[in-house]
């Protein structure tokens, strides 16, 4: 069955590939324009990954992912957080939330791919 | 006194005589004939008017001329060796008088030659004054010295222009300060930033070490933003005596820094999300050759929409910034250890929270922060912690993290609720003492750093975590060396100076702070006429300040009558675009706090501030001396007490008379010189100058 995968990003120039991408890999995929439709998503989608922005309106990225983390039911969730700030001290706040992999804006969409599907393809014991 | 019970002893005399005629003349009378009678009785009343007449006479002549000779004598002796006596009399007294002005020539010539050595040596400590106000003056950053208690002993001109306020921000901050000798510094600088700044100044010099001069950016009350470094005055003893505090105004560079900050974030940040639509766009394309129309048309579209969108930014942006591209703005380095110890302080005296540090940071850990901010926003936490989950004992860690430092505050607690944790982080430090109009994630953005909260569901640890940026430690620098020379605006005789103890009743009158003022008026009456001027100057430790004035003119919105534009030289059209008295009181009254008013005939002054109070809800209610009176307390038989003949009898010379500020500084120095006198007469705190000005007779005249 295919993994599903929430896109969360208000950057419909992004999203334009992105769904294209993901599709082509093989997974299905719904797409959040904000941190409150993520969250009404992850309820009703209830995806393997989130692919999450950090700049967001209303809940940003950060506080989406603390909300992931802090629900038993999303444990096993993945997290992967995308940002155009692409600053150490982001990377680790990110991480310490619990987000799987953090990765900058401009980004190589093969890499992304490569590393979603290593993030689902892993049992979720390991970390990156 | 004395010459009344004369007086009485004279008039009782002459009855005694007349009572000692009439029983002569009732023994006598009946050996008499009629003409004889009234020959006796004539001869009698001849008697008792020759006897008056010599009475009189010879208390003018020799009572009189004695107490102004030796009123004259004290002039001489204490404040004007240059007067002379003109007392006029019998020759006894002419020849007193000249022998007092032969021994007033000599004593003059002893002074003279006294005063010429004196001068001598001051001449050199002055040449040693002006190098050092020439070096002050030269600063490019204002200076001011300041006793423990926060006393200002010295300042230059630009500190004071850095921390004044103009005559627009008089009315709309009623908590405005002043920078004056005397005045405190905590009346122009927050508080709390100085004392933070102190405490760590003391913990270093404790410590011995070679880093002891704390910087840190605050705003003044004036609302100038400015950048400032607090360096110790250290006793023999490792205590600190004082301040030394160095201003630099950042406003400018403070808005150039911002400004290049945006720009800064506008070339980075701005740029990855437009560059990642159209790189992944193109690697969509290039991956997938075959992709169906519709969808490369949309990937096409992307690509042409980002890159004319990021042409249109970059023009733009190097146009609008092109001036910004400049220094950058340097936060503090202090070290890592430094920053615990005053954060640990902190929770400990202010929160009551008991800290204990996890380990020492280690030594080579030296960070680039704002501590004063960073105190500030580890306290907003824990103050918070404490109030909403009645966290008592909390741990503190710092360590290195990368480039970065970890700054953790750690707790354990069952009850927490991350919610509100989270929403801390976005809330103001607006408590009322710190005045820091700040969040918390702000400050951590300022520093380039960031903040978390966490915590581990199993243990129930939670913790907040700062990132601050590190720096390599800086090469020790020497302890600025303060000069013991006396530059213009300096009193260090204030260091030695106790806190203000007890009131001011009770203190020496050589000893209190006094403004001494003047003012101008449209007439001369106190009730229908207003005032058009305002002149005033600082006394502290017995000097003049004339560098510390008020001097401002008033629109009365009233003509000014004829007469006394013809004293003081101001007509109504020179008033116009003035200030007015709503304007102009507050800002005098807050001149003269804390200070002992003196101005002469100052009744007519205050009669005059008096008519004022209900519309400008100003009250004055300094103790208030008028030299007029003190005149008359010191020099009693003198008759004449205006400013001129006062001025006249204590050597004072008269330049810039009628004019508000010109009388105000007269009147300084009169009131400077009749300090001795007064002293002289047992007259030594205040109390005692009001009950002698009280008691004399001017006291009675009523406006």
């Amino acid at each position: 069955m295919a993994k599903r995968v929430l896109i969360v990003d208000d950057e419909k120039n992004i999203v334009v590939s992105l769904e294209f991408l993901l599709e082509q890999a093989g997974y299905q995929y719904e797409i959040a324009r904000d941190g409150r439709e993520a969250m009404a998503l992850l309820e009703e989608f209830s995806p393997d990954l989130v692919l999450l922005d950090v700049m967001l309106p209303h809940i940003n990225g950060f506080e989406v992912c603390r909300r992931i983390r802090e629900n038993a039911q999303w444990a096993e969730t993945k997290i992967v957080m995308l940002t155009a700030k692409g600053q150490e001290v982001e990377m680790a706040k990110g991480l310490a939330l619990g987000a799987n992999a953090y990765i900058s804006k401009p980004f190589s969409t093969k890499m992304l791919i490569q590393k979603i599907n290593e993030i689902l393809e892993d049992d979720g014991t390991t970390k990156v | 006194m004395e010459r009344q019970k004369f007086e009485m002893f004279f008039s009782l005399g002459s009855i005694f005589l007349f009572l000692l005629g009439m029983l002569v003349a009732f023994i006598a009378i009946p050996m008499l004939g009629k003409e004889q009678l009234i020959l006796v009785i004539a001869g009698a009343i001849l008697i008792l008017m020759v006897l008056s007449l010599f009475i009189s006479l010879f208390f003018q002549s020799y009572i009189v001329s004695a107490k102004r000779l030796a009123e004259d004598m004290r002039v001489i002796t204490t404040v004007n060796p240059a007067w002379r006596t003109d007392v006029d009399g019998p020759v006894e007294m002419r020849k007193l008088a000249g022998a007092i002005n032969a021994f007033a020539e000599r004593y003059q010539t002893v002074l003279e030659n006294q005063a010429a050595e004196i001068e001598r040596a001051h001449d050199e400590l002055e040449a040693e004054k002006k190098r050092l106000v020439a070096l002050m003056s030269e600063l490019t950053e204002g200076v001011l010295v300041c006793n423990v208690e926060g006393q200002i002993l010295l300042y230059n001109n630009l500190a004071k222009e850095l921390l004044s306020h103009t005559p627009e921000s008089w009315t709309s901050s009623s908590a405005a300060g002043l920078v004056g000798l005397g005045r405190s510094i905590f009346g122009v600088l927050d508080r709390s930033v100085i004392t933070h700044a102190l405490e760590e100044l003391t913990y270093r010099t404790e410590k011995h070490s070679a880093y002891v001069i704390s910087r840190f950016v605050t705003s003044a009350t004036n609302g100038q933003l400015l950048r400032v470094a607090i360096a110790p005055i250290l006793q023999n003893s490792q205590a600190i005596n004082g301040f030394v505090l160095t201003l630099e105004d950042t406003t400018q560079h403070s808005k150039s820094s911002s400004r290049r900050d945006i720009l800064l974030r506008a070339l980075t940040e701005g740029v990855r999300s437009p560059i990642a639509n159209i790189r992944a766009a193109i690697e969509t394309i290039e991956a997938y050759p075959n992709i169906r129309q519709e969808k490369l048309n949309q990937l096409y579209h992307v690509i042409s929409e980002e890159s004319l969108a990021l042409s249109a930014r970059l023009d733009e942006l190097t146009t609008e910034y092109a001036s910004d591209i400049r220094a950058k703005w340097q936060l503090e380095k202090i070290p890592g250890s430094d920053l615990l110890w005053a954060i640990q302080r902190r929770f400990e005296d202010k929160l009551k929270v008991s800290t204990r540090s996890i380990a020492a940071p280690e030594p080579s850990l030296w960070l680039q922060v704002d501590g004063y901010l960073v105190v500030q926003a580890a306290t907003f936490l824990v103050r918070r912690l404490k109030k909403s989950f009645d966290v008592d004992a909390v741990q503190i860690n710092l360590k290195q993290a990368g480039r970065l430092a970890a700054f953790d505050i750690i707790w354990e607690s069952s009850r927490v609720d991350a919610d509100t944790m989270w929403s801390w982080q976005n809330q103001i430090l607006d408590s009322n003492s710190d005045g820091v109009s700040l969040t918390i994630r702000e400050i951590a953005e300022y520093h380039g750093g960031e903040v978390w909260y966490q915590r581990d569901v199993d243990t129930g640890v939670a913790y907040f975590r700062m990132l601050l940026p590190t720096t390599d430690p800086p090469p020790a620098r020497r302890m600025p060396v303060v000069q013991s020379s006396r530059p213009e605006y300096y009193d260090f005789d204030l260091f030695r100076r106790a806190g203000k103890i007890g009131s001011l009743q009770s203190q020496k009158l050589s000893e209190l702070t006094y403004t001494v003022f003047d003012t101008e008026t449209t007439g001369l009456d106190p009730v229908a006429d207003e005032i058009i001027s305002i002149g005033a100057a600082r006394i502290v430790n017995g000097r003049l300040l004339r560098q510390e004035i008020f001097d401002q003119l008033v629109d009365p919105r009233r003509a000014v009558s004829p007469m006394a534009t013809n004293i003081h030289g101001i007509s109504t059209d020179m008033l116009a675009g003035h200030p007015t008295i709503e304007q102009v009181l507050p800002a005098f009254h807050h001149f003269v706090e804390d200070t002992v008013l003196v101005g002469h005939n100052a009744a007519f002054d205050m009669r005059l501030f008096q008519q004022k109070e209900s519309r400008t809800d100003i009250r004055f209610t300094n103790p208030v001396l008028d030299t007029l009176l003190l005149s008359a307390v010191v020099h009693p038989s003198q008759s004449d007490h205006s400013l001129e003949a006062i001025a006249e009898r204590l050597g004072i010379d008269i330049v810039g008379r009628h004019t508000a500020l010109g009388d105000a500084l007269l009147t300084g120095d009169i009131f400077l010189k009749m300090l001795p006198l007064l002293a002289e007469r047992g007259i030594i705190t205040l109390a005692d100058a009001l009950q002698a000005s009280k008691e004399t007779f001017y006291a009675r005249l009523k406006y």
